[in-house]
Parts: structure tokens; sequence; C-alpha cells
């Protein structure tokens, strides 16, 4: 069977140890994560936990069905239908190329977030692959560090 | 009304109805063992190892469908405890653990004895709680009790700090549980079921795939109905064995790698599985692709992750199978033909005809086998049997004739040797008229023969069995067809003295090398009501067979090897 990619939300209870027995399933289990977010849900018990995977269909089948046999879940719900977004910040030095680092995030939908004695640091939020577009076309500004946050996605 | 944790813990157990506690004190739980001594609600078995308490209540939840209860101390008390948790986890044993912990201002300063419970038993339990607040106490111990018995059972641990159980509280326990989270399917989609029921009326080569789930959800007599009623041949798995009953000419046998023929045959020819709590172990289907070929198959469990996890399903039924079952024996009653599957009874009958499950006895010594079928005769459906790792289990499997659920006990999904004894103490505490015999091997006996002084103490007399090979002798099977016999570490020549062991505990000892020899000492040890050691020295290279190679196809069996006559 192919591998496929799937983004995955899990709703899950507050409580201590939520997220190691989610990262324990996957390691446990040989399941692969290539991005994990977690952030509470406003004015409730719960938390929500994106998780991107891939794998073959038997095997996110599984992937869901075993979250969802873990006591503090609450709802699984394998993306079809989704807004996926995902953001990255990434630190330049500064030199006399400030105007085309702002370009490049401006044609990605992003912008200049900081600018200090020596160094600029931009930001983009867009679809994954923009995101890695993004990272690649920032090459040759010669990056120092790119912090990409993981995806977040949200059933259309 | 206000109490301390430790009361708590003591009043909620009680409170659920447990009359028995396996457990093993020290520092971190010593303020609960102390209101243990206090109270009168429980009885407390001080086992001589946490693993052995563990897997003794795993025994009495195993005998008795109740949950099991253990306690043990933090650190290694709870490490020790460890295998106990992972084997009733793998067999879906109901089961609460309660370990102590450290107090919360030192936990993750590595305190002495401390260390992660709740991280380290993650894996190998169904839930496990590290509890925080004493306010939570109360709902924590309701909530571990309701999630160890419902859906699909388990292990479940809470993990209390000692400054917990000192602390005091308002103690009012839950009647009722409501966790959002957590709702198990129990009833099956009806729809689903009378797909699987048409399926069923309109299949020819139809069969019962019995697992253990079926004695775990107390369906074995329903299951007897629908086979009654369909006349629709059976195998079980290994922790299925009593569910059909030895005698019923539906049941072929067991299937798997140590599986019978006709069963084996049965499951590679079938052209509709009807899985009935099992859950497609590669023990029992050998070679994936090969298994069940011809088939459509039907999967009824409790736990949706079961279903579609190895194999393709055709109907899939999520719900605890005494619901399931009872509405397909509803739907099926006036439907179906049961002559429809008439040829297909005959063509296993030829197969068992073929080659039944046999071994060739000896005059000259004890065969492992005569000594099973022994104590089936002696003591038959009388007995509770409990089996520890190795030939001695499988041939237990094959031979005993086991005749109702809960009669046979054993660790299917881990494995684990040493669990036999104990398992065995705590189901003659939950069967205390009954004969619970433990069928073991020299070598997995020693694994908690520690027991024996429990036993002695609390006068909880079971009956070893010793299968004596000088062998670790399911390893050295594998390495006679496998490892051309180089016997790596398997030879267990160097043996204790049996018989003066368990005199050395306050037991009584057997040594046994004839057929006349053995009669008199089982009945013996059942006269004397005392736990025994009966040390039986078996033919050495006697092999399991059937046989089908670890990823081996179910139809290509080793019915026979030249070199175990
Ligand atoms: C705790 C544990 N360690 C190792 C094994 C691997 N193992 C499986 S069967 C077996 C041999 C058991 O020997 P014995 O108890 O003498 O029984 P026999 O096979 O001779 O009947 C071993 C070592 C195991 N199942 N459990």
């Amino acid at each position: 069977m192919e591998d496929v990619r799937r983004v995955i939300s899990i709703i899950v209870m507050n409580e201590s140890s939520v997220l190691s027995r989610i990262s324990g399933l996957f390691a446990g289990r040989g399941f692969n994560i290539e991005s994990l977010t977690v952030a509470p849900i406003p004015d409730s018990q719960k938390s929500h936990i994106t998780i991107v995977t891939k794998g073959s269909l038997r095997v996110i089948e599984q992937i869901t069905k075993q979250l969802h046999k873990l006591i503090p879940v609450y709802k699984v719900i394998e993306h079809e239908e989704m807004i996926e977004k995902e953001m990255v910040l990434v630190k330049f030095p500064l030199g006399d190329n400030l105007a085309d680092i702002k370009a490049l995030c401006e044609a990605y939908n992003g912008t200049i977030v900081n600018v200090g004695a020596s160094m600029v640091i931009g930001m983009v939020a867009d679809e994954p692959v923009r995101i890695k577009h993004f990272i690649e076309a920032s090459g040759r500004y010669n990056p120092m560090e790119v912090v990409r946050g993981g995806v977040v996605a949200i059933e259309r | 009304m206000k109490m301390s944790g430790a009361q708590m813990i003591c009043e909620a157990l009680i409170a659920e109805g447990v009359t028995t506690v396996f457990g093993y004190p020290g520092g971190a739980i010593m303020n609960v063992y102390d209101e243990i001594y206090k109270q009168t609600g429980f009885e407390h078995i001080l086992n001589r190892h946490e693993q052995a308490a563990v897997h003794a209540a795993d025994g009495y939840a195993r005998a008795t469908g109740e949950v099991g209860v253990a306690m043990v101390t933090s650190g290694p008390g709870f490490t020790n405890a460890v295998t106990g948790l992972a084997t009733a986890y793998m067999d879906s044993i109901p089961l609460v653990v309660i370990s102590g912990q450290v107090p919360l201002s030192l936990i993750g300063t590595d305190g002495f004895q401390e260390i992660d419970a709740v991280g380290i038993s993650r894996p190998c339990t169904k839930h496990n709680f590290l509890v925080y607040d004493i306010k939570e106490l109360p709902r924590i111990l309701k909530e571990a009790f309701y999630i160890a018995k419902t859906g699909r059972a388990g292990p479940v641990l809470v993990d209390v700090p000692k400054d917990i159980t000192a602390q005091i509280g308002e103690f009012n326990y839950p009647t009722t549980v409501n966790i959002e989270s957590y709702k198990p399917t129990i009833k099956g989609n009806e729809k689903q079921i009378k797909k699987a029921v048409d399926a069923i009326v309109k299949a020819k080569k139809p069969l019962l795939y019995i697992g253990g789930g079926t004695i775990l959800s107390n369906a074995s007599d329903l299951v007897k109905e629908f086979a009654s009623i369909t006349q629709i041949p059976a195998v079980e798995t290994l922790m299925a064995r009593g569910v059909m009953g030895a005698t019923n000419p539906l049941l072929l046998g067991m299937l798997g790698m140590h599986g019978n023929y006709s069963s084996n045959m049965a499951m590679s020819e079938t052209d509709l599985v009807i899985s009935l709590g099992a859950r497609f172990d590669d023990r029992v289907t050998g070679k994936l692709s090969e298994f069940a070929k011809y088939a459509k198959i039907i999967h009824v469990d409790i736990d949706p992750a079961n279903i579609g996890k190895l194999v393709s399903v055709d109907y899939p039924i999520v719900g605890d199978l005494s619901f399931v079952i009872s509405k397909m024996i509803e739907l099926i009653k006036d439907e179906v033909n049961p002559d429809r599957y008439h040829a297909w009874r005959d063509i296993l009958a030829r197969y068992n005809a073929l080659h039944p499950l046999k071994y060739d006895d000896s005059d000259d010594v004890l065969k492992p086998q005569w000594v099973i079928e022994q104590i089936g005769k002696l003591v038959g459906e009388k007995a509770i049997i409990t089996s520890d790792v190795g030939q001695h289990q499988m041939w237990a499997a094959q031979f005993y004739p086991f005749d109702r659920p809960r009669q046979w006990i054993n660790s299917g999904g881990l494995g684990t040797m040493g669990f036999g004894f104990p398992a065995a103490l705590g189901a003659k505490r939950g069967f205390p008229e009954k004969t619970v015999i433990n069928i073991t091997g020299d070598g997995s006996i020693l694994m908690n023969v520690q027991e024996l002084v429990t036993a002695s103490e609390y006068k909880i007399p079971v009956i070893n069995v010793i299968l004596n090979n000088n062998f670790l002798g399911m390893v050295r099977q594998w390495q006679t067809f496998f490892y051309e016999k180089r016997y790596s570490s398997t030879d267990l020549s160097y043996q204790p003295n049996f018989k003066a062991l368990a005199e050395a505990c306050g037991g009584i000892g057997y040594d046994v090398a004839t057929k006349e020899e053995f009669d008199e000492a089982l009945l013996d040890a059942i006269a004397k009501d005392r736990v025994a050691f009966i040390n039986v020295s078996v033919n050495r290279f006697e092999n399991v067979l059937p046989m089908v190679p670890a990823g081996g196809a179910l139809y290509n069996m080793m019915l026979e090897h030249k070199e175990s006559k």
C-alpha cells in the first residue's frame, strides 16, 4: 500500500501527560509524526492537537482508532476538506538587502516582524507547500535561523 | 466524611466489593498499609514478590470475572509489578493496581525510590493516573475501577504520592462515572449485524473463530447456542479454551501454531470466518497472506482498533459480544438451514480422522501429554487449570478436556513464564472449594517459586504439576528444529531438589516417574490440602506437534518429527 499524507486533529481533555500519551502511542507503534502542534481551546477544558503524519491507509486507520482508544481523547478528526496553515520565522543577517527580504516575505503574504542592529526577522503564515517554497527562496539571503511552527488545520 | 487519603483508598476498595488485595508494602505506601491493618473489609495477602502479587490479582480476575486488585510501593516495588501489568494488558484483564509514589514535593528530583510510574506503565496499562490532589482521589479510584472493567477491559494503575495518603480530605465516593471522552460502544450496529447474518445464511463453509473475548464478555453460553442452532463448526484460540466444551461435536479444536490439523485446515478452506472476540494474533494466523484466503470475514470486537488491524474485514461489528451474538441468534433462528453446512462438516470430520491430535504413549518414560490427560481424567471439569509458558502450556491447551469458560488460565498475549503459580493462588482465592492445578515446567516454576511461602502461610493449597524435562523445552524444541540442535543455554540438568524445596517452604513435594506414582501423588496432594509440587520426570525430547513454523501458512503443518519418536 502506498503512503498518504494526513492531517489529524485530536481534541483532548486538558490533563497532565496527555501529550506524552499521544507521542508515546506514535513512538510505540511505529507511527510517523511530521509535525505536531498543541494549544488549549478557549473557554473549555480541552486542547486541540494537530498532527501531520504519513502512512498506508491501513496505518492511518490504526492511528485514528488507537488515538481514539486513549481515555482522555475526546474526538479524532481525519481532515479531508480543510484549510491548512503553517507559520515560519526566518532570521537574516542585516545587510543592504532589507528591501529584497521584505519583498520576498510579502510575496508569500508575510512581513518583516523585527529589525535589530545586525539582523532582521521575517514571518510568513501560509499553506505548508508555500512555506517550503518560501524557505527555499530565503536561502539566497543566507538565513541564520529558520523556525517552523507546525501545521494547524480546520475543516471547511 | 473527612478522612486521610490512605483511608479513602481502603474505603473505596470496600465500596467496590473487593474482598482480597494482593500486595507488598514499602515506604511510599506505608500509610495505606497502616489503614489496611485497621480495617476488616478485605483481606490482604502478602505475596513474596510484587510481580507475583499482580499475577495473583490477575488470576483472581480471570477466574471470577471481577476486577483484581494489587498494591505495591514506589520505585522497585512498582518496577517489579510491570511484568504483571503487561501480562494483564495483553490479555485484557481488569485490574486496579495501586502504587505508592514519593511525596509530590520530591517528584522529579530523583528522590529515594522515585521512578516515573505513569511514564513506564503507559504502554502496558489501559489507563493510569498520578494523583496530584486529594480532592481528586475518590473520583480517580472510582474511574479506575470503571475503566478497568468496561469496554475492552484492562489494567489501570493509580500512582499515589505519599503525602496525599497522609492528607485529610472529604470522602464522598461517587456512585456514577461520567468521563466525557470515554464511551465504549456496547450494542453493535443492527444493520451490520443483519448483513453479517445474511452472509452466514448464504455461506457454504462458515467457521466460528472463537477468541478470549468470548470469555471476557461472558458470552460462552450464547456462542454455544449460536453454534448449536446453526450447526456451524468452531475453532478456539488458546485464550478461548473451554468455551465450546471438549466433548462438543462442533468443536474442531485449537487453531494456530500448535493447533490441530482439522482446525488449521478449516481456517484455510472456510469461505466465511465468523470471528467472535478474537484478534488475529500472529501465533494464530501464521502467514497473513495465506490466512483464510478464500473467506469473507465477519469480525465482532469490543475494540474498534482490533478490526482491520491485520486483515481486511468485510463485516465489521463493534460491540460487546454478548449483545451482538444475542441479536445474531434472534435474526438467524428462522433463517438458517443447518443442513446447508453438512458437506462442510463432513470434510472437516475426514480431516480430523486423517490427522487427529495424538502422541505416542510409552511404558518406559512418562509422556507429558499423558500426564495432562490423566489430570483431566482424575479431576476433569472440577479443576481450574493455570499454566506457565512453554511446551507444557501448549500440551495443556491441546490435551486437557476443558469444559467451561474461566477454567483455563494462562498468559497468552505476553507469554509470561512465572505467571502460573501466583495466578493459581488468585484463582484459588476466588474459588476455595475447587481444585486448582498449575501445569508448569522446570524452567517456569522457578520464576515465582517464592510463592510457596505465600501459599503455605495463607493456606492456599494449589498443586503445581512440574512437567520436568530438564530443559527450557520450548526453546530447546526450536533449537532442535531450526538451529541444528545447538542447545544454547536451554539445558536445565542442574536442578534444585523440587520436593525438598516445596517442603522447606511449608508445602509438600512428590517425585514421580511412573503412571502409578503420578496417580498416587495427585490424589494424595488433593487430599492433603497443602501447597504441593509434583515433580514429574517426563521424556526429555518430546516435541509439541503439530507445528506451523513461525511465519508459515497454517496449512503447512509439521505433523511429525522423526527424531521425536
Ligand atoms: C519471562 C520469560 N522469559 C523467557 C521466555 C521465553 N521462553 C518461552 S518458553 C521457554 C521455556 C520454558 O521452559 P519450561 O518452563 O521448563 O517449560 P517447557 O517448555 O520445558 O515445558 C522460554 C525460556 C518467556 N516466555 N518468558
